[in-house]
């Protein structure tokens, strides 16, 4: 029930008193009081209007209480008034309508660039997800004393510099909706990144953050990056089944089960992008990631991947926010739609750059590149390289066995 | 979690009786809050058993047999599958759900299989690089 009606509880709180913080301790007071009334006199007939009744009375006593708050009170009073003003079902609506509003209003003012990525993150999940403080602790492998003083301080901070509860301009919305997006896809990384041992709650991580994602589709469906995030987590998740062999190895994208894969997820994915190219082009960081995985999920072999639209689209990619990495990843798409030489001529442009000097994917593709090209005792040497720079077990393995296979080549 | 939620038929849809535009329209709202709550993955009405077929295994045999079939409560009349985080969700959203059936409906909820997802696992390749790449990206904007 409070993970039902949290969200738009607290949303509509904060949409009457101006302030997150005391919007979800008034939340959390009507529901003590549902707790101990409900078992008495029966759950109400519509429970979420039930619990906002009760916020409002609440906030109201606290206002009046409080001389601070005088100037809230003045907000308060002009805000009755205009729904006093407003008739029966005529208010229901707007009431409705204003919920839709303040929900995206409080993703905003919980994703608030003045927070840090940590505290954006578990307000966030505390009062969009209606998570406890316990359940974000455990996701996050923090301890819960931790969490709640990174929430407690996160609301003070909001509430000091008194940051207005609201959708940003067009000037900030760029900017300031990067920072939202940030968040729901920080949180799923988290959970795609959890292992076995984890406690469960890490992985439901992706499940959360999908379901954030989902939720902001809906409340600011005009953005195409919105879209374009969502497509990406459904159709990353997609493959979660696959990525895994049965001891536990990871198992990389070409040599993935494709069987395996989700393909309701998928299919969800490819209309999100859908979505987000018709709302002006997948152009944006996050559509264009998208896109690059729908090209995965489009082949049905890993054989009959589009090398070349995946090249195109990462040079998009570069020329959106120009990376070594991302150039990386653009030679090896090329070196598969046209051939080994033509990507090693852009992997060798690379082999200067300071930002990859100690990446040992440098030269583990660089081999790969000059092992196909039949140059041995070069590729070997590149794959050792490879191995002194990587930590990593599983790849260690997999490079041993390129080294015994050029040196038997 | 996922679960499917089965909508069991009544004689009524076996019938092939639409439901009338009160009901649709009700639960349209209701889909639509589904949709809005990020729950919703799929959902679909079912035709009358009439229209449907078995097959059935028997060994190495398959043998056909057009509907409809006889015992209406366990046939299915329509179905969704949710996201939620609990059983304790599911059925909280199951008893907002508007009375699907003019007589008496059921909905039946079932949670799905999720295979280990999750296994143990090492950092792949390329999921490293991935990672990389969203930091450099995650940088860049701000």
């Amino acid at each position: 029930m409070w993970r039902i009606e949290a969200p738009r509880l607290i949303a509509g709180l904060a949409g009457f008193v101006r302030d997150v913080g005391l919007a979800e301790d008034l939340a959390q007071d009507a529901l003590v009081s549902a707790l101990e009334q409900w078992p008495d006199e029966g759950v109400p007939s519509n429970p979420g209007a039930w619990l906002m009744a009760v916020g409002k009375r609440r906030a109201i006593d606290r206002l009046r209480r409080g001389k601070v708050l005088e100037r809230k009170q003045e907000e308060l009073g002009r805000d009755l008034e205009m729904r006093q003003q407003e008739g029966g079902s005529e208010l229901d609506a707007a009431l409705d309508d204003g919920i839709e509003d303040d929900l995206l209003r409080l993703v905003f003012t919980t994703c608030h660039p003045m927070l840090s990525t940590e505290a954006r993150v578990a307000l966030t999940l505390r009062m969009l997800g209606g998570l406890t403080t316990g359940e974000i602790a455990r996701a996050f492998l923090v301890s819960e004393s931790t969490v709640a003083q990174r929430i407690v301080r996160a609301k003070r901070t909001l509430a000091e510099a008194d940051v207005p509860f609201e959708v940003p301009g067009n000037e900030e919305l760029p900017e300031r909706l990067s920072s939202v997006l940030e968040v729901i896809y920080l949180v799923f990384n988290e959970g795609y990144a959890a292992t076995a041992g984890d406690d469960w709650m890490r992985p439901a991580l992706c499940e959360e953050a999908l379901r954030l994602g989902r939720v902001l589709a809906e409340l600011a469906p005009q953005e195409s990056e919105v879209h374009g995030l969502v497509a990406l987590m459904e159709i990353q998740a997609s493959r979660s089944r696959a990525r895994v062999g049965p001891s536990g190895e990871p198992v990389l994208l070409l040599d993935q089960d494709r069987a395996r894969w989700d393909w309701l997820l998928i299919g969800r994915g490819l209309a999100a992008l859908e979505r987000a190219e018709a709302l002006g082009g997948a152009v944006g960081p996050y559509a264009l990631q998208a896109a690059i995985a729908a090209c995965h999920a489009r082949a049905r072999t890993a054989a009959e991947t589009d090398w070349a639209r995946i090249a195109a689209l990462y040079g998009a990619l570069a020329r959106l926010s120009p990376s070594p990495v991302v150039e990386l990843n653009r030679a090896v798409a090329v070196g598969m739609a046209s051939g080994p030489a033509a990507g090693l001529e852009l992997v060798d442009r690379l082999t200067s750059e300071p930002a990859l000097a100690a990446y040992h994917l440098l030269p583990s593709v660089r081999g790969d590149l000059l092992e196909k090209l039949g140059r041995l005792d070069e590729a070997r040497a590149e794959y050792e390289r490879a191995m002194s720079l990587t930590q990593n077990e599983a790849q260690r393995r997999l490079l041993t066995e390129r080294v015994a296979a050029c040196a038997a080549g | 979690m996922r679960v499917m939620v089965l909508v069991k038929a009544t004689k009524e849809s076996e019938a092939g009786e639409m439901p009338n535009q009160e009901l649709l329209s009700e639960m349209g709202k209701f889909n639509e809050e589904l949709v809005k709550a990020g729950v919703m993955l799929a959902g679909e009405g079912l035709h009358p058993s009439s229209k449907g077929a078995r097959v059935e295994f028997s060994g190495a045999q398959r043998s056909v047999t057009d509907g409809p079939f006889a015992e209406t409560k366990e046939l299915v009349a329509g179905f969704w599958l949710w996201q939620v985080r609990s059983m304790d969700e599911a059925i909280e959203w199951a008893k907002r759900c508007p009375n699907p059936m003019e007589g008496g409906g059921v909905l039946e909820i079932r949670p799905v299989f999720e295979a280990e997802d999750f296994g143990d696992e090492f950092t792949p390749e390329l999921r490293e690089q991935e990672q990389r790449l969203r930091a450099e990206i995650a940088d860049r904007e701000q």
